[in-house]
C-alpha cells in the first residue's frame, strides 16, 4: 500500500517517522551483519539471538558454540560500536559545519581537524612515545590533542576584530590544515620505519580492539552530537547569513563558537580513534538533505544515524573484499564515496540541491 | 510623544572612508519615514548601526530609551525587526518555516517554538496575506510573494520599529504597490515606527509621511514629500537637473530626472 492510498492524517504520520524508521532500521541491519561477517561466519540469526540473550531478554540462552560469544562480543561488536560512533560523530560534525559555512563542500576536518590529528599521531607513532599515558594509549590521545589544537589555532587566526567571518574561517582551516599536513609528511619522510603504520592511520580504519576505546568515546560524542543536535533550531536561523541571523536576534558569534566546539569535539574524538575517513562526513548529510531537506532539526540527527550504517557497511567491505586482508576503511569510503558523490550531484543538478 | 528610534550624533565608518558623520534623527510611533540619496550615501548603513550590525565609532542609537549598544542581540530583535532585500533566501525553508524564525527572540536556543510564537506567527501571515502560502517552499514564490514573507518574519518579531532596506529593489509595479501599501498600513494601523530605505523618489512620496535626505554623512533635510523632493534639492543631492510635478491621481510629487 502506498502512502498515498492512506488517510490524510496517517499519511503525514507516515511521512514523517519514514526518515526515522529509515535511519534506525539500517543501522539495526548493519550492526547485526557486521556481526554476522568475518573470517567465522555467523548466522545472523545468531547475532540477533545472541545479542537478545546477553540483554536477558530471552527466557532461555541460545545454542551456540561459546567461540561465538567469544568472538561476537570480545572483537565484532566492539569494534562495530567504534564504527558505528565514528560514523555517526563524522555525520552529526560534517551537517553541522555545512550548516555554519553555509557551504555544501564544508566536512568534519574542514577546520584542520584531520590534518592535526595527523600531525599529533604521526608524532606519537615516531618519536617513541610511551604507549599509555595516564592510563589512555597515547595514539588517540596524540590526535585527539593535536586536532583540537588546531581547530583553536584555526579559530583564533581567523578572528577579525570582533566577530569570526566564516570565509576567513574556511581560508585559515585550508591554510593551518595545510601546514599541519606538510608537517606530518615531513616527518613521515624522515622516518622510515614507522611509515607503514603512519599511512594505514592515514588511511582510517585503524582501531584498538576491545571495548576500552568504545567507552572512552562515549563521553564525547555524547556531549558533542547531543548539542549539535539541539541546536538544529537556531542553524537553521543562521542559514540566512550571520547579519541577518543576528538581526533576528541570534547571538551569532557566541552561537558559531558552539557550534565549532561541539563539531570539533565530535569529529576529533572520531578522529583520535578509527583515523581519518574520508567522505562520509561530506555524503551522508548531502543524501539525508535530498531525501529529507534541509531542516537542521531533523538533518543533524539523521545524518548521524545515517552516517554510522554507512561507515559500518563500508566497514564490512573492508573486511570482506580482500579477505582475510583487511583494507583500510578510509580507501573504502573514498573509493566508493567519490563515484556515489558524483552521481548524487547529477542526479540532483534540477532539483534545489543546496 | 517619545521617540521609539533615535540616532544621535552618530557617525561611522571605515578606514580612511567615513560614512555616517554625526547622523541625528528621531522616529516616532505610526510615522513612516524614508531615506533617500545618491548610492553610498550611507542609506543602508543606517540601517545596520541601528540593527547592531555595526557598531557607531561615536554617537549612538537608542531604542525605546536603551541604547543599542548595551542590547543583547535577542532584546534588541524584541524592540526591532529588520527586512532584507529578499534576494538571497535559502530557497528550501517553507514559508512558514521562515515567519517562525520571526520568533528567535523569544527563544533560548534550545527551546522549540510554542503555542504563542505559532500564534503569533500566524496573525502575522494573516496580516501579509500569505496563509496560504504556509507550506510552499521559499524558492518556488514570486519575489513579490517572498518579500511579504520577510515582512511577516519581522511582524512576528513584534517590534515597534520596523527597518526595511530597499524592499521594492527586484519587484514589479503592482509588488512594489503591494509591498509598500502593507508597509503603510502597518505604520498607520498598529503604531509602528517605520524606517525605509527607498531609490525610487515617486513611491517614497506617494506613501512616507517624511523624508530623510542623506548627503554628507549626515541628514540635509527632513521634511515631508512636499519640502524635501524639490527640484533644487535634488538637483544638488544627485548631481542632475531633476523636474517635479504633481501626480495625476494622488496629487504627490512626481520626480522626473534629466
Amino acid at each position: 500500500m502506498s502512502v498515498d492510498s492512506l488517510p490524510a492524517p496517517a499519511a503525514d504520520r507516515v511521512r514523517r517517522l519514514a526518515p526515522w524508521l529509515w535511519t534506525s532500521g539500517s543501522l539495526l541491519l548493519a550492526i547485526v551483519m557486521s556481526g554476522a561477517v568475518g573470517p567465522v561466519t555467523i548466522p545472523p540469526g545468531t547475532v540477533v539471538g545472541l545479542l537478545l540473550e546477553r540483554f536477558d531478554l530471552l527466557a532461555e540462552a541460545i545454542e551456540a558454540p561459546e567461540t561465538f560469544r567469544t568472538i561476537l562480543f570480545e572483537i565484532r561488536l566492539p569494534h562495530a560500536a567504534l564504527m558505528a560512533l565514528a560514523g555517526l560523530a563524522l555525520g552529526a560534525s560534517g551537517a553541522a559545519y555545512q550548516g555554519l559555512f553555509r557551504n555544501p563542500l564544508a566536512d568534519p576536518y574542514i577546520l584542520g581537524v584531520a590534518s592535526g590529528a595527523g600531525l599529533g599521531a604521526i608524532l606519537a607513532m615516531t618519536v617513541h612515545w610511551p604507549t599509555t599515558v595516564l592510563g589512555m594509549a597515547t595514539i588517540p590521545l596524540a590526535a585527539f590533542v593535536g586536532a583540537i589544537g588546531t581547530v583553536s589555532l584555526v579559530y583564533a587566526v581567523a578572528r577579525v576584530g570582533r566577530a569570526t567571518p566564516v570565509t576567513t574561517l574556511l581560508l585559515a582551516g585550508v591554510a593551518v590544515g595545510t601546514f599541519a599536513s606538510a608537517i606530518t609528511s615531513l616527518i613521515m619522510l624522515l622516518s622510515t620505519s614507522e611509515l607503514r603504520r603512519a599511512i594505514s592511520w592515514l588511511l582510517g580504519g585503524f582501531s584498538l580492539g576491545g571495548w576500552e576505546p568504545v567507552l572512552a568515546s562515549i563521553p564525547y560524542l555524547l556531549v558533542g552530537v547531543g548539542a549539535l543536535v539541539a541546536l538544529g533550531r537556531p542553524l537553521n536561523v543562521l542559514q540566512f547569513g550571520d547579519e541577518e541571523a543576528l538581526q533576528l536576534g541570534l547571538n551569532v558569534e557566541r552561537f558559531k563558537l558552539v557550534i565549532v566546539v561541539a563539531a570539533s569535539l565530535v569529529a576529533a574524538t572520531a578522529v583520535a580513534f578509527t583515523g581519518i575517513i574520508a567522505f562520509v562526513g561530506l555524503i551522508v548529510p548531502h543524501l539525508v538533505r535530498i531525501l529529507w531537506g534541509h531542516d537542521y532539526r531533523r538533518l543533524i540527527p539523521l545524518a548521524a544515524l545515517g552516517g554510522a550504517s554507512v561507515l559500518l557497511v563500508a566497514d564490512i567491505l573492508a573486511r570482506t573484499l580482500l579477505a582475510p586482508r583487511d583494507l583500510p576503511v578510509g580507501v573504502i569510503t573514498s573509493v566508493v564515496g567519490a563515484p556515489f558523490f558524483l552521481w548524487l550531484l547529477r542526479r540532483a543538478k534540477n532539483e534545489v540541491f543546496w | 510623544m517619545s521617540a521609539l528610534l533615535t540616532f544621535d550624533q552618530v557617525a561611522v565608518g571605515y578606514p580612511g572612508r567615513p560614512v555616517l558623520e554625526g547622523l541625528s534623527m528621531a522616529l516616532e510611533s505610526g510615522q513612516m519615514t524614508a531615506i533617500v540619496g545618491p548610492n553610498g550615501v550611507g542609506k543602508s548603513t543606517m540601517i545596520k548601526v541601528a540593527s547592531g550590525a555595526l557598531r557607531p565609532d561615536h554617537g549612538r542609537v537608542m531604542i525605546n530609551g536603551f541604547d543599542v549598544a548595551d542590547l543583547e542581540p535577542a532584546e534588541r530583535a524584541r524592540h526591532l525587526a529588520v527586512v532584507p532585500q529578499a534576494t538571497r533566501v535559502p530557497p528550501a525553508f517553507t514559508a512558514e518555516q521562515v515567519v517562525l524564525m520571526g520568533r528567535t527572540p523569544y527563544l533560548g536556543w534550545l527551546d522549540r517554538e510554542g503555542p504563542s510564537d505559532r500564534a503569533a506567527a500566524a496573525e502575522a501571515m494573516a496580516r501579509t496575506r500569505i496563509t496560504e502560502l504556509a507550506e510552499r517552499p521559499m524558492g518556488e514564490l514570486s519575489g513579490g510573494e517572498q518579500q511579504r514573507v520577510l515582512v511577516a518574519r519581522a511582524l512576528a518579531q513584534s517590534a515597534r520599529v520596523l527597518l526595511l532596506d530597499e524592499p521594492t529593489a527586484h519587484l514589479d509595479l503592482r509588488h512594489q504597490d503591494e509591498t509598500l501599501k502593507l508597509v503603510r498600513s502597518l505604520a498607520t494601523e498598529h503604531g509602528l515606527a517605520v524606517l525605509i530605505a527607498l531609490h525610487d523618489l515617486n513611491l517614497v512620496a506617494r506613501f512616507c509621511d517624511r523624508v530623510a535626505l542623506l548627503s554628507n554623512g549626515g541628514v540635509k533635510k527632513l521634511g515631508d514629500a512636499r519640502q524635501v523632493l524639490t527640484p533644487e534639492v535634488l538637483a544638488e543631492a544627485y548631481g542632475l537637473e531633476i523636474h517635479v510635478m504633481d501626480h495625476p491621481v494622488h496629487g504627490t510629487p512626481l520626480v522626473l530626472a534629466g
